[in-house]
């Protein structure tokens, strides 16, 4: 069977005026227990890849300018 | 991608830690502070600075056993009690000795617990018998303090790899593990004297009434990968029956916090606002009443707290949303719960494997010993009663120290090739296909069937009848797709999964009687049958490759409770409901 794609709203918002990924910033990538943000390469700006989140919100507490913002998934919202 | 194009690293150490959450992390410490010439390795699926369940912290510590507020002996009372008397008393009593040394530990360590004014540890009564909670409203930086002294130590610790399988001798002994980096999907074989397995529980198993796969109560990367490779290994896994089912904060899905609120004055009500149940403790026999009461017409249930004080509240408040769940304020803001005037809305959870909550886990005596010589397991995992997060450091500690005394006197295991060529290869098979299921829908195919056929009141025809829907997914195995490293890490979490389920299913079927309140309702046998069953059951892979079970006696109690004592447990339910204060 082939592969379709589908998409969904990402619960977690970076602002991208306050990222510093250009200058290096992994801190959320490296904390995420499920390891679901990622950079992207064009921007240089994180985001979140994939629609697996605890809402457990180590992104947000640990990242160095504040940009990440945690909401409650959808579904369970 | 053929096998042999990935790269497999070999490395060697002593002693191997999987899981670097809770006590992971004590056991890798404990084995150092031991011995410190050992060369000690934590290999964790995330990143040991922010994995687990204490990711952002605690609120308290569930079951300390603090001179002056309890004895040990009380303690292994209590909680022999709480488990319907299916415990091995010596692991528990080896707990609840260690309790009071371990606070005073992470306290020097600078782990803040609350203290009253003469610095004496602030205890709270929350369980039916005795007392037992500290709350530690300024636990945010667990984390941070293990993740110090890891390194302190010199603790090698490499993030991102996923152990798949462990590896054994042939003379039975553990010999290692293998893993798989969750983002270039490399091996890593690691070759060591004795392993200590810390996974979580299997918090992954039954889909939440969300839907959302990860909107689980516990943290999702605890997908039962710890059981599954205990099971795999030949180790005996027990009482997974008496499955962890919590009350919850609905659709959010965490905890509400009876055991925060609890102290202060709130307490779970029907939807007339009045209590039900005498003790919020969780149990097996609290779940039941909590069920009875949805059933009855009398839910939603609720934490209430709306007749509380003004600065009560505010320091709740304070607490709930600050410290372990921190994004529970967020939830409550949106549909605009404020406990001073609404209560929170509550439900029961999917169902999974845990004995820090409940008891089921992979079997361990008092040194932490599985069946298999070499390997360990503590915390979640590891089948001590409601151990909760002390439980993982004080277990995880005894783990570690026993380890680094097995190693003196054992050399390294070798291995088989064939193992590695063999695990490689099932690995690495999902990522061979570019057409097929993905891990997503398999994953919640199988999940949403748990709920289904193995949710109590569990109906053996029911239980049977998922057994079959198992087998038929893991025939769909052979079409599972991954098309790169996340997808595989989601792809073998899967498998995990589905490992557990199966094993849910046969444990359930094998006690046929009904035990632990809600945990292990068996509508075909309602009754507890302690002629028969009043023993461990056991769960392992046989010389042949299937799942067997057998009955494991509970050693004679070396803290005697009286049977006019067992069944305090079982009488929760409020007599005469209270009008609401
Ligand atoms: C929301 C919540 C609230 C709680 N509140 C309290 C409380 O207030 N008080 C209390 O005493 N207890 C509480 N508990 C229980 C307590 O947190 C746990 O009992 C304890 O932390 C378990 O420790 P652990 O080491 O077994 O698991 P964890 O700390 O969860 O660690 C398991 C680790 O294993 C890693 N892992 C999993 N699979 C693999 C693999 N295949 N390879 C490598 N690594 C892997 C995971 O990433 C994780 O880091 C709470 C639990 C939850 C979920
Ligand atoms: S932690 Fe913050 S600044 Fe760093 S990459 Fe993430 S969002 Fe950007
Ligand atoms: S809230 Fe937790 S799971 Fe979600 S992106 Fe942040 S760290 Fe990852």
């Amino acid at each position: 069977m082939p592969i379709i794609t589908q998409s969904s709203s990402a619960a977690v918002v970076i602002d991208d005026a306050k990222c510093i990924a250009e200058k290096g910033c992994r801190v959320c990538v490296d904390v995420c227990p499920l390891d679901i943000l990622a950079i992207d390469e064009v921007r240089q700006k994180a985001y979140m890849k994939y629609d697996e989140c605890w809402y457990c919100m180590p992104c947000e507490v640990d990242c160095p300018t504040n940009a990440v913002k945690v909401n409650i998934p959808y579904l369970l919202r | 991608m053929a096998a042999s194009a990935h790269r497999i690293e070999i490395i060697e150490t002593d002693i191997l830690v999987i899981g670097g959450g809770t006590g992971g992390p004590m056991a890798a410490i404990k084995a150092k502070e031991a011995d410190p010439s050992l060369r000690v390795m934590v290999m964790e699926k995330a990143n040991v600075k922010r994995s687990g369940a204490i990711s952002m912290g605690m609120d308290g510590l569930n079951n300390a056993v603090v001179p002056g507020y309890a004895t040990p002996e009380q303690y292994v009372k209590e909680i022999t009690v709480a488990n319907d008397g299916i415990v091995n008393q010596a692991a528990v009593m080896a707990y609840a000795r260690g309790s009071f040394p371990m606070i005073q530990y992470l306290d020097k360590l600078g782990v803040k617990f609350e203290k009253d004014g003469s610095g004496e540890y602030n205890m709270r009564k929350v369980h039916h018998l005795g007392t037992y909670v500290l709350p530690m409203p300024e636990g945010h930086n667990v984390k941070k303090v293990l993740y110090r002294q890891l390194r302190r130590l010199q603790v090698a610790v490499t993030n991102r790899y996923m152990a798949t399988r462990l590896l054994k001798g042939p003379d039975g002994r553990i010999a290692g593990a293998i893993g798989v980096n969750t983002r270039t999907s490399e091996f890593l074989v690691v070759k060591a004297k004795s392993v200590v397995l810390a996974c979580g529980a299997a918090g992954r198993l039954g889909l939440p009434a969300s839907g959302y796969l990860f909107g689980t109560y516990e943290n999702p990367a605890n997908c039962g990968d710890g059981y599954a490779m205990a099971y795999h290994a030949g180790a005996q896994l027990a009482n997974l029956e008496c499955y962890q089912i919590n009350p919850l904060i609905k659709d959010y899905n965490g905890p509400s916090c009876a055991y925060v609120t609890g102290p202060f004055g709130g307490y779970t009500a029907n939807n007339r606002g009045e209590r039900f149940i005498e003790c919020d403790y969780w149990s097996g026999q609290m779940m039941l009443e909590f069920w009875r009461e949805l059933q009855s017409g009398n839910g939603p249930v609720f934490l209430k707290m709306d007749h509380l004080r003004e600065e009560t509240i505010a320091e709740i408040e304070t607490i709930l949303h600050t410290n372990e769940r921190p994004s529970r304020g967020r939830f409550h803001d949106r549909r605009g719960t404020d406990y001073r005037h609404r209560p929170v809305e509550m439900h029961i959870s999917e169902i999974g494997f845990c004995s820090g909550h409940s008891a089921s886990g992979v079997w361990v005596d008092e040194h932490a010993r599985t069946t298999v010589p070499g390997l360990y397991a503590v915390g979640d995992m590891a089948g001590v009663p409601h151990n909760y997060m002390l439980g993982a450091f004080v277990n995880g500690g005894i783990a570690g120290a026993d380890a680094a005394a097995y190693c003196a006197s054992n050399p390294l295991a070798s291995y088989d090739q064939g193992d590695i060529d063999a695990e490689t290869a099932r690995v690495l098979a999902p990522t061979l296909r570019t057409d097929g299921l993905t891990p997503h829908e398999m994953e919640f195919k199988t999940r949403r069937l748990v709920n289904d056929y193995l949710d109590p009141p569990k109906v053996t025809a029911k239980m049977k009848l998922g057994q079959r829907r198992f087998a038929e997914i893991r025939e769909d195995l052979d079409l599972l797709v991954a098309r790169d490293p996340h997808e595989l890490h989601r792809a073998l979490e899967m498998q995990s999964i589905l490992d557990c389920a199966d094993m849910a299913a046969a444990a359930s079927l094998y006690r046929t009687e009904s035990r632990w309140g809600f945990y292990h309702l068996r509508v075909d046998h309602p009754e507890t049958d302690d002629v028969n069953w009043n023993c461990h059951t056991v769960l392992f892979k046989d010389d042949r490759g299937r799942m067997a079970h057998a009955k494991r006696e509970v050693d004679p109690y070396i803290v005697p409770v009286a049977a006019e004592d067992m069944s305090a447990y079982h009488q929760l339910r409020i007599k005469t409901p209270e009008a609401a204060e």
